[in-house]
């Protein structure tokens, strides 16, 4: 049985992985390679790698940290962050990453996603997706989500979004419940588990974990395939082994830490 | 000198044939890590100097024959005596068919590789570790735990035929090691499964297959 897979998620900038809350005040949480190897120890299933400066300012992720990753990591790993063709795709996936996830560039361009999956195979193809809840009730897609000042709410439902996405050829989709995010709440269930209604390809819940009952919740009640999380990882108020033993507890398969 | 002696004087030389997917260089770092020399080409002729060949590939079935063929490999891979060892869509293609873009593959093994089917939990593509269930002794497995968790990517997958070693189930039960004299395949991504993966490539690497 495929097992649920427990992703550190790390915020890339200027060569460091930083965090922030609510997309802001980023502060230094060390460096990229020696998180990847102790997250590998630890035994994460996956990690993501998003280069938060990237996306805003239109460049592409630097190619030379990657491959660093690449040769020291033997667990698979996702790189986001101002994808917008299939040459830097291309170049990134050469260089060791093993998906891609592409989220505002698919928005502008959304036929950006069909030309991924026809270059590289829908499994390479992560389709990212940042989402709030406007004051009618309807939850809807958000852009350049990196910087505050430039985020822009679109008029697109972000059911429909996901809907359309695999319709395009992505092969998993990350929501990001920007609602939840950095505040340690747990994961939105709500929105999950309406988004898992309408997807059939992998889904990864993203922003709010803060204990290990909220890891729980979400693969329970959301049916998620894989939980992302960041902050509680990197302080180390949650440490993966103990994680992963709760959850077999809790009767949900996870990958033995060896 | 004895052949360990020869063993131990050179690095294992490993041809990695270039068939387009995006996980070549994820899989030559793997076998950097086991030490091994390892080159990435199309050449026939540097394929020949090799005492191992890979077949690495992720993407479509169609797209990887048709490079394959571009380069006059699909005979030549076909005939190969050294130890071949297919890696996720190259162990597809070692089979007859995929339904993949109704694919010709180059049929050393036979069977039809087929699309899987999703269900009530079981998600298309199949995304993350599952299980590598043992089903028939083999060398290439024996150093390997039964059950351990490996590193799957996939749509498509082969059915089970008297050449699965191992198996893994998402939805139904298909092949996750294949072997059959001198070919070898794994349905996961050793170079991105741990430890278990490792274990696999450097098993390959060294055993004697005959």
């Amino acid at each position: 049985m495929l097992s649920r897979r427990i992703v550190p998620c790390l915020d890339v900038r200027d060569g460091r992985v930083v965090k922030g809350t609510r997309f802001r005040d980023h502060r230094d949480m060390g460096g990229i390679v020696e998180l990847a190897e102790r997250y590998r120890d630890e035994g994460a299933d996956e990690l993501v790698f998003y280069d938060i400066t990237a996306s805003p300012d239109g460049r592409s992720a630097d190619m030379e940290w990657i491959e660093k990753v690449a040769r020291v990591i033997d667990i698979p790993f996702c790189v986001a962050g101002g994808i917008r063709d299939v040459d830097t795709a291309r170049a990134i996936l050469n260089a060791g990453a093993d998906k891609v996830s592409v989220n505002t560039p698919a928005t502008e361009r959304p036929e950006l996603i069909t030309e991924l999956a026809d270059a590289f195979g829908v499994q390479c193809v992560v389709v990212g997706i940042d989402s709030l809840r406007d004051d009618d009730g309807e939850w809807r897609v958000r852009q350049y989500t990196g910087q505050v000042e430039r985020t822009r709410a679109l008029p697109t439902r972000t059911l429909d979004w996901v809907t359309r996405v695999q319709e395009l050829g992505a092969g998993e989709v990350v929501l990001n419940c920007m609602g939840s995010d950095g505040v340690r709440d747990g994961y939105d269930l709500e929105q999950l588990g309406a988004v898992r209604q309408v997807c059939d390809v992998p889904l990864v819940a993203s922003g709010g974990a803060g204990t290990m009952q909220h890891f729980v919740d979400v693969f329970r009640v959301a049916d998620v395939d894989a939980a992302l999380a960041a902050t509680v990882f990197h302080s180390g108020e949650i440490l993966i082994p103990e994680l992963k033993l709760q959850l077999r507890r809790k009767g949900i398969e996870v990958r033995d830490v060896a | 000198m004895s052949e360990a002696d020869s063993n131990a004087a050179r690095p294992v030389r490993v041809a990695l044939i270039d068939s387009g997917g995006a996980n070549t260089g994820s899989v030559k770092f793997a076998l950097d890590r086991l030490g091994a020399n390892s080159v990435i080409t199309v050449d026939p002729a540097v394929i020949e100097e090799a005492d191992r060949v890979i077949l690495p590939g992720v993407g479509a079935a169609r797209h990887a024959m048709a490079r394959l063929g571009d380069a006059g490999l699909v005979e030549f891979v076909r005939n190969l005596t050294v130890p071949l060892l297919g890696i996720c869509l190259g162990m597809q293609l070692l089979y007859e068919f995929s339904d993949e873009g109704e694919t010709q593959c180059l049929g050393i093994l036979p069977g039809r590789v087929e699309r899987m089917q999703p269900a009530e939990h079981v998600r298309i593509p199949q995304m993350g570790w599952n299980k590598v269930d043992r089903l028939r002794r083999d060398t290439l497995t024996v150093a390997l735990r039964d059950g351990a968790p490996a590193y799957f990517v996939h749509s498509y997958a082969a059915p089970v035929t008297e050449d699965t070693i191992s198996t893994f189930t998402h939805g139904g039960t298909y092949t996750a090691i294949v072997g059959r004299g001198t070919v070898r395949g794994a349905q996961f991504h050793p170079e991105r499964s741990g430890s278990f993966g490792q274990q696999l490539l450097r098993t390959f690497l060294e055993e004697k297959i005959s």
